[in-house]
C-alpha cells in the first residue's frame, strides 16, 4: 500500500500527470451533466454520431498541420450538431439515417485522409489515440488545459443558469412550447453544449468512447435516484469518481486511460443496477 | 368576456387543411367539450390553439388575458420512465414567468404548492412521477397546467388510459375547477361520461367539417348524440 502511494506521489510530480487529472475530472463532470438530458430526450445516438464527426474533423486538422486542432474541430462539430437537430424535424433523410450517414462517412473519410496525406511515422498509433484516447491526455500542453478549463466552466454555468428550462424542455417539449418557451432555441443550446463536451472529451477517452462517458453515469444515477436534481448530482459524482479511479488505475497498471475509465463506469452501472433490484425486493 | 374566438378557421399540418371552416367561441367560465371520431382533427385543433402549430388560414383571436393557456397534452413515451419528483414537474408549469431569471422565486413555489393542493396531490410532492398511477400522473400534469394558465385550461384526452373510477374522479376535479371560474376546453373520446359536465359542445364530423357548435342543451336536441352511440 505504501509502495502504491509513493508510486503515485512520484507520478504526480510530473506536470503532465497533474494536467491529465484536471482535464479528466472536468470532462467527466461536464459530460455527466448533459448526459441526463441526452438520455431522457432520446438523443444518445446524436452524441455518438457527433463523436465520429469530431474524428473526421480531427483528421483534417492534423493533415493540415494546424497548431491548435480544437479551432477546426469545435466549429465543425457544432455545425454538425445543429444540422442533425434540424434534420430531426424536417428533412429529406430522416433522423437516424442522417446520423448514420454523417458518422460513418466522416469516420471513413477521416481515416482515408490520414492514410493518404499524413506525414506522421506512426499512423496507426495516431489513429488509435484519436479513437481511443490512449495517450493523448498525457501529452496535453498548458494552453490546451486552459482551453479545457474555460470551456468546462462555460458548460457548467450554462447548465446551472438554464437548469429549469432544460428540465422543462426535456420533460415535455409540447407543454414548454405552449407556455411560451422558445424550445427550438433551447434544443439548439443543448446540441451546442453536447458538441463542446464531445470535443473536450476526445482528449480524455477518444472519440469512440466519449458517448460512454455521457450515457453511463446518467443511466447509473437513474437507477438509484428518484428526482431530476438528485439524478443530475448523483451522475456527476459517479462520473467524477469513475474518471479519477480509472486514471489512477491506468497510471499504476499502465492500462489505456479511456477504456479503464469506461470500464469503471460500466462497473458503477452494474452496481447501481443490482442496488435497485435488491432495494425494490426488500420494499 | 370572450376568451377565444375562431371564425372561418382552417387548421392542419404543413399547410394541408385537416379541419375546415371552424366557427366557435369560448367565454369566461365556459366548459367546452370537443367531440369527434378518430382522425377528425381534434388534437390538431388543440395544438393550433396552444400555439404548437400555426393555423393554416382564417381568424383565431385569443384574449390577451389568456395569452398563456394551461395545456395538458397527451402523455409521451419520454415521461413514462422520467426520474422527476411531483414537485419538480408541477413547478415546471411556472416556466413562462421565468424569462431570463434562472431560478423560481418564492411566489412561484407557493403557486406550485397551492395547485398541488387544488388537485389533491400535495401529499405526493416528493414521490417519483414515474411510480405514480395513471390517475395520479394526470393530476400532476393538471396541477402543472394550472401553474401556467391564467383562466383557460386545455385538456387533450385527460382520462385516456384511466380506469372508470379514476376517470370519474378526474372529470369531477375538472368540473370543480370550472366552478371556481377556470374556463376549460377538453377533447374526449368517451362521450357518455364526458357529457355530464360541459356547458358547450363542438362536434367535428368525419367530413372534416364542423357539425355543431352550441350549448349542451341545443346539442341534445340535434340527435347527433345517438349517432355517436
Amino acid at each position: 500500500m505504501n509502495n502504491l502511494i509513493s508510486q503515485l506521489n512520484y507520478y504526480f510530480e510530473y506536470p503532465f500527470v497533474r494536467y491529465a487529472f484536471v482535464v479528466g475530472t472536468l470532462v467527466a463532470l461536464c459530460s455527466s451533466l448533459m448526459g441526463t438530458t441526452l438520455v431522457l430526450k432520446r438523443y444518445s445516438f446524436i452524441g455518438d454520431g457527433l463523436s465520429h464527426v469530431a474524428f473526421g474533423a480531427m483528421a483534417v486538422a492534423s493533415v493540415c498541420n494546424l497548431t491548435n486542432n480544437t479551432l477546426l474541430v469545435m466549429p465543425v462539430t457544432i455545425i454538425s450538431a445543429i444540422f442533425l437537430l434540424k434534420g430531426k424535424q424536417n428533412s429529406i433523410i430522416k433522423g437516424d439515417a442522417a446520423i448514420a450517414m454523417l458518422s460513418v462517412g466522416s469516420l471513413a473519410l477521416g481515416y482515408m485522409l490520414l492514410n493518404v496525406f499524413s506525414t506522421s511515422t506512426n499512423l496507426s498509433g495516431d489513429v488509435c489515440s484519436t479513437l481511443f484516447g490512449s495517450t493523448s491526455i498525457l501529452t496535453l500542453k498548458k494552453e490546451e488545459v486552459i482551453v479545457c478549463l474555460v470551456l468546462s466552466v462555460i458548460v457548467i454555468f450554462i447548465f446551472i443558469l438554464f437548469y429549469n428550462k432544460i428540465f422543462a424542455v426535456t420533460f415535455d417539449e409540447d407543454f414548454a412550447k405552449a407556455s411560451g418557451v422558445n424550445t427550438e432555441k433551447y434544443n439548439l443550446l443543448i446540441a451546442i453544449v453536447i458538441a463542446i463536451i464531445i470535443v473536450l472529451g476526445m482528449n480524455l477517452v477518444g472519440s469512440l468512447l466519449i458517448s460512454a462517458l455521457i450515457v453511463f453515469p446518467a443511466l447509473s444515477a437513474m437507477r438509484i435516484q428518484k428526482n431530476f436534481k438528485a439524478v443530475v448530482i448523483c451522475s456527476a459524482v459517479i462520473s467524477v469518481l469513475c474518471a479519477v479511479l480509472g486514471m489512477l488505475i491506468s497510471i499504476v497498471y499502465s492500462t489505456p486511460v479511456g477504456s479503464t475509465i469506461v470500464s469503471c463506469d460500466i462497473a458503477a452501472f452494474i452496481i447501481c443496477y443490482f442496488f435497485e433490484r435488491i432495494f425494490r425486493f426488500s420494499r | 368576456m370572450s376568451l377565444l374566438k375562431a371564425s372561418k378557421l382552417n387548421v392542419g399540418y404543413d399547410k394541408k387543411v385537416i379541419v375546415h371552416d371552424l366557427d366557435f367561441c369560448v367565454n369566461e367560465g365556459d366548459y367546452l367539450c370537443i367531440l369527434g371520431s378518430n382522425g377528425a382533427g381534434k388534437s390538431t385543433l388543440m395544438k393550433t390553439i396552444a400555439g404548437l402549430i400555426p393555423k393554416v388560414s382564417g381568424q383565431l383571436d385569443i384574449n390577451n388575458f389568456v395569452k398563456r393557456v394551461g395545456y395538458l397534452p397527451q402523455q409521451s413515451i419520454v415521461q413514462k420512465d422520467f426520474p422527476a419528483s411531483v414537485y419538480e414537474v408541477v413547478i415546471s408549469g411556472c416556466i413562462s414567468g421565468l424569462g431570463l431569471r434562472p431560478f423560481f422565486n418564492k411566489k412561484e413555489k407557493e403557486t406550485a404548492y397551492m395547485n398541488m393542493k387544488r388537485t389533491g396531490i400535495y401529499e405526493l410532492k416528493n414521490k417519483c412521477y414515474r411510480n405514480l398511477s395513471g390517475g395520479q400522473q394526470q393530476r400532476v400534469l393538471l396541477a402543472r397546467a394550472l401553474c401556467s394558465a391564467s383562466g383557460l385550461l386545455m385538456l387533450d384526452e385527460p382520462v385516456n388510459g384511466l380506469d372508470p373510477k379514476a376517470a370519474k374522479d378526474m372529470y369531477e376535479l375538472i368540473a370543480g375547477l370550472n366552478k371556481e371560474g377556470v374556463a376549460i376546453i377538453m377533447v374526449s373520446h368517451d362521450v357518455k361520461s364526458a357529457l355530464q359536465y360541459p356547458s358547450h359542445i363542438l362536434h367535428l364530423g368525419k367530413e372534416h367539417k364542423q357539425l355543431f357548435f352550441g350549448s349542451i342543451k341545443d346539442y341534445e336536441n340535434t340527435g347527433y348524440l345517438e349517432k355517436l352511440g
